[in-house]
């Protein structure tokens, strides 16, 4: 039986996780290592760390963190933020991490996408699309954090990113991202259909039926959230259940 | 010892970690006497097996294999170190496997609905009772990624499958070669169990 993930996303700045995590029986919240692995203990899927660190002189800090959590928690995990060469992308699967997320990268220079996938492998290749509504109802790409509008329709961009040798997209929805009012349905089914590739459902959890409709109508395979499993307002075990209870197939 | 065979494949590290963390000592090598003096040796991979096996061959890893197999040393293949071991694949029609086994990679189908690559987790079914597989129960779930799956010739061999949309073909056994299409050492604490299992054998 294949199933559906749910992931948590760490923002990491200077190697170390921010945003308050509230995992009570953590002696330190900041540390990557202790997260994640808690996070493999309550049952997530796998884990996602976006470093939010704005210069890009820290690199070591995010190898010397890579190399520390991939030597104590077994389950995968994607890498993203400032990662913009081949040669970032050798740093840090070495390492141990599984994926790379790209965003702004990729957008700039496409080509990124496709030298990662020949040498790598289109399975550690996850370009991250940042989408916001567009008044006739589609969706343009962002880039820089959400700053700019790159003038490009979202669901191009993901065929593009596929035919280029991605493994999967990891879908941002700009309009629903923090208000966990629910994942945008309808991007996440634009993109979902138009590529046949893994896509993960992000911004806008707040409720378990959101994730529900993320992986069924929505036709994500996978569905991402941050705060909401960070201060224990959902906890994993009890979100995969009621998937379960309502036959989307679940890791438990 | 464990040897991690090292010919650039991106997931070696990990694979060398799993280990170190169940307290068994792996080096990465493309020495050809490490590799056969260790008492087990393992193939990791990922990525493409065209690649993958250019790179085998200009190290000579190869031959360093037929020799670990000969001598019964317990091999393991991940992924795409599992496909390897194997006589062709759909990826590289052009470029024999090492051919330790019979049977092909195949591409898995376009117009099952279902996404490509198969990433996540997945169940598997115990056949033939595998010793991977000692103490792990029936609908154990493991961590997978990829695109091109295993058709083994000798159904005899597979120890465990998974289904997505077709019946794949998720670890082997013959003799002392042992092979999983999922990463174990990936797949938490039932990843971590299979590999103790193999240092075990």
């Amino acid at each position: 039986m294949h199933t559906k993930r749910i992931i948590p996303c760490l923002d990491v700045k200077d190697g170390r996780v921010v945003k308050g995590i509230n995992f009570v029986d953590l002696k330190d919240a900041g540390d990557p290592v202790s997260v994640a692995k808690a996070y493999d203990e309550a049952g997530a899927d796998e884990v996602v760390f976006l470093d939010i660190t704005a210069s890009s002189d820290n690199r070591d800090t995010v190898v010397d963190m890579v190399r520390a959590v991939a030597a104590n928690v077994f389950i995968p995990f994607t890498v993203g933020g400032g990662i913009r060469t081949v040669e970032d992308f050798k740093l840090l699967l070495r390492e141990g991490a599984d994926k790379i997320s790209i965003n702004s990268s990729a957008i700039d220079n496409p080509n990124l996408i496709s030298e990662a996938a020949s040498q790598f492998g289109s399975q550690c290749v996850v370009v991250a699309i940042d989408a916001k509504r567009r008044d006739d109802g589609g969706w343009n790409i962002y880039k820089h954090g959400g700053r700019i509008d790159c003038g490009i329709d979202a669901v191009n961009w993901a065929i593009e990113a596929e035919k280029r040798g991605a493994g999967e997209i990891l879908l941002t929805s700009m309009d629903c991202d923090g208000t966990k009012a629910g994942y945008d349905i309808k991007l996440t089914k634009a993109i979902s259909d138009a590529v046949s590739i893994p896509v993960i459902a992000s911004g806008g959890a707040g409720l378990k039926e959101h994730f529900y409709d993320a992986l069924t109508i929505g036709g994500a395979e996978a569905a991402l959230a941050a705060s909401l499993f960070h201060y224990k307002e959902l906890e994993i075990s009890e979100l995969k259940e009621y998937l379960r209870d309502r036959d989307v197939p679940v890791r438990l | 010892m464990v040897a991690i065979i090292d010919y650039n494949a991106g997931n070696l590290k990990s694979v060398q970690k799993a280990f170190d963390y169940i307290g068994k000592k792996a080096i990465c090598t493309r020495d050809y006497h490490d590799i056969l003096n260790a008492d087990r040796v393992v193939l990791p991979g990922v990525g493409s097996f065209e690649y993958a096996i250019n790179e085998l061959r200009k190290y000579e890893l190869d031959k360093a294999i037929y020799e670990v197999c000969e001598k019964n040393i317990p091999f393991l293949g991940v992924c795409l170190g599992l496909q390897l071991l194997f006589e062709r694949s759909m990826e590289s029609p052009d470029v024999k496997g090492l051919s330790l086994l019979e049977g092909e990679i195949v591409r898995f189908p376009d117009d099952n609905n279902l996404k490509v690559p198969h990433i996540g987790w997945n169940s598997l079914e115990l056949h033939n009772d595998g010793r991977l597989f000692r103490g792990i129960d029936d609908g154990a779930f493991v961590y997978f990624v990829h695109s091109y799956y295993l058709r083994a010739r000798n159904e005899e061999i597979v120890t465990a499958s998974c289904d997505y949309g077709v019946n794949v073909h998720a670890s082997i056994e013959k003799d002392n070669i042992f092979a999983c299409q999922f990463h174990p050492e990936k797949s938490s604490t039932i990843g971590l169990k299979i590999l103790e299992n193999f240092t075990e054998i």
